[in-house]
């Protein structure tokens, strides 16, 4: 469950930039989690949970942005809804294709005070 | 929490022990960064006005730069690193064992072994004679960049050498963290489904290589290798495959000069291609 490390990563991030706004506490935290960074929610939730325990982020609000999974066929040219890293273009079939949104894995923004 | 990831692992529970030679020490590296602030503090003339603070940051940014260290680390001293990835049981510590004692007089290789727990598979290593380190990552699922650049410290592999390293038995965590590698071979054998590259898709989408193994097993397993390697070109049309016995040495002939390619291309150029 590689989503701890995530979760922690996140805490981490959160705490420098509290240290470096001079701030006590994260009062929101805003997340991009693209559908194909290879992130399950229900495992990242599970996770946050324990991992943000006496840290900058144990009141903080959370918001998830969840970001589709878009590709482009490099046979077409079609661009076209992702869900999974298999999936072919539904236009010509074909599995070589760019992923052009869904990876993500970012702290957007966060609320200090 | 839960029995396989780490949570509330102490401080000392990542551990790196170099296999022979005579050194051999538990020296705790990482704490978990739970405690970050106390509960008493003060002010100090700082307003708690709420700001909020566009970071647009990369949740694995630490990690990606400390690969890339490690990277610029082994293309300065001309190593070609592979991170070897697959369920627990594949035969990854077979093949490198095998490989070692074949191509040890061609190429010089060292090794780095991630596990949860015990140096059984360093000792392994340590008879083939191979410079072996040896991570145990407690609870943890994977190896990560910071790991492996203290590994590669105690290690100290000699320039113009093969490093591989082998990562925790998991499919599923190992393909987001990337270790500075330059390239990654992903290992199945028979005696799984041959639905595992459509299964877990991201371990195979991220690999350059596949190795399927135990292919003596085939007259006895309902595998089929074409299947699984059109399930794995689905995910990733540029994976190349080999199909080995580590066990018997069917097939290894084909790894080995890839090997060797590799190696020789690496050094020239940086990259494997």
């Amino acid at each position: 469950m590689h989503e701890l490390s995530i979760v922690l990563g996140i805490v981490d991030i959160a705490a420098t930039t509290v240290q470096k706004a001079n701030a006590h506490t994260v009062d929101r935290i805003e997340l991009e989690i693209g559908e194909l960074a290879g992130i399950e929610t229900d495992a990242l939730l599970f996770a946050w949970d324990a991992a943000i325990k006496n840290t900058v982020l144990a009141r903080a609000i959370r918001d998830i942005r969840h970001v589709p999974g878009k590709a482009r066929c490099l046979d077409c040219g079609e661009v076209f809804d992702m869900h999974e890293l298999y999936d072919p273009c539904p236009k010509c079939n074909n599995y070589l294709n760019e992923i052009i949104q869904g990876r993500e894995l970012k702290v957007k923004a966060l609320t200090v005070s | 929490m839960c029995s396989t990831c780490g949570c509330n692992q102490p401080a000392d529970a990542v551990t790196i022990t170099r296999i022979g030679g005579g050194i051999h020490n538990h020296a705790p590296f990482r704490a978990l960064q739970f405690h970050l602030l106390g509960e008493e503090h003060n002010h100090n003339g700082h307003s708690h006005q709420p700001v909020t603070i566009e970071l647009e940051q990369d949740i694995l940014q630490k990690n990606n730069l400390l690969a890339q260290r490690n990277r610029g680390y082994f293309e300065a001293k001309r190593i070609l690193a592979l991170n070897l990835v697959s369920s627990p049981g594949s035969g990854k510590t077979a093949l490198l064992e095998r490989t070692i004692n074949d191509l040890k007089q061609v190429m010089p290789i060292a090794v780095i072994e991630g596990d949860q727990q015990t140096t059984h598979d360093a000792d392994r290593i340590a008879q083939t004679g191979a410079p072996v380190v040896q991570i145990n990552t407690g609870k943890g699922c994977h190896l990560d960049s910071d790991m492996v650049h203290k590994a590669v410290r105690k290690l100290d592999p000699p320039n113009d050498s093969l490093l591989m390293i082998e990562n925790v038995g998991n499919l599923v965590c190992p393909a987001l963290f990337d270790l500075g590698e330059g390239g990654r071979v992903v290992i199945i054998s028979v005696t799984e489904g041959d639905d595992k590259p459509i299964k877990y898709p991201d371990m195979f989408f991220s690999a350059n290589l596949c190795i399927i193994n135990k292919i003596d097993l085939l007259p006895y397993v309902p595998f089929d290798v074409e299947k699984a390697k059109s399930y794995a070109l689905q995910v990733n049309p540029q994976l190349r495959f080999f199909e080995v016995s580590a066990l018997h040495g069917q097939g290894m002939d084909k790894w080995y000069d890839w090997l060797k390619t590799q190696f020789a291309h690496f050094r020239d150029y940086q990259h494997i291609h």
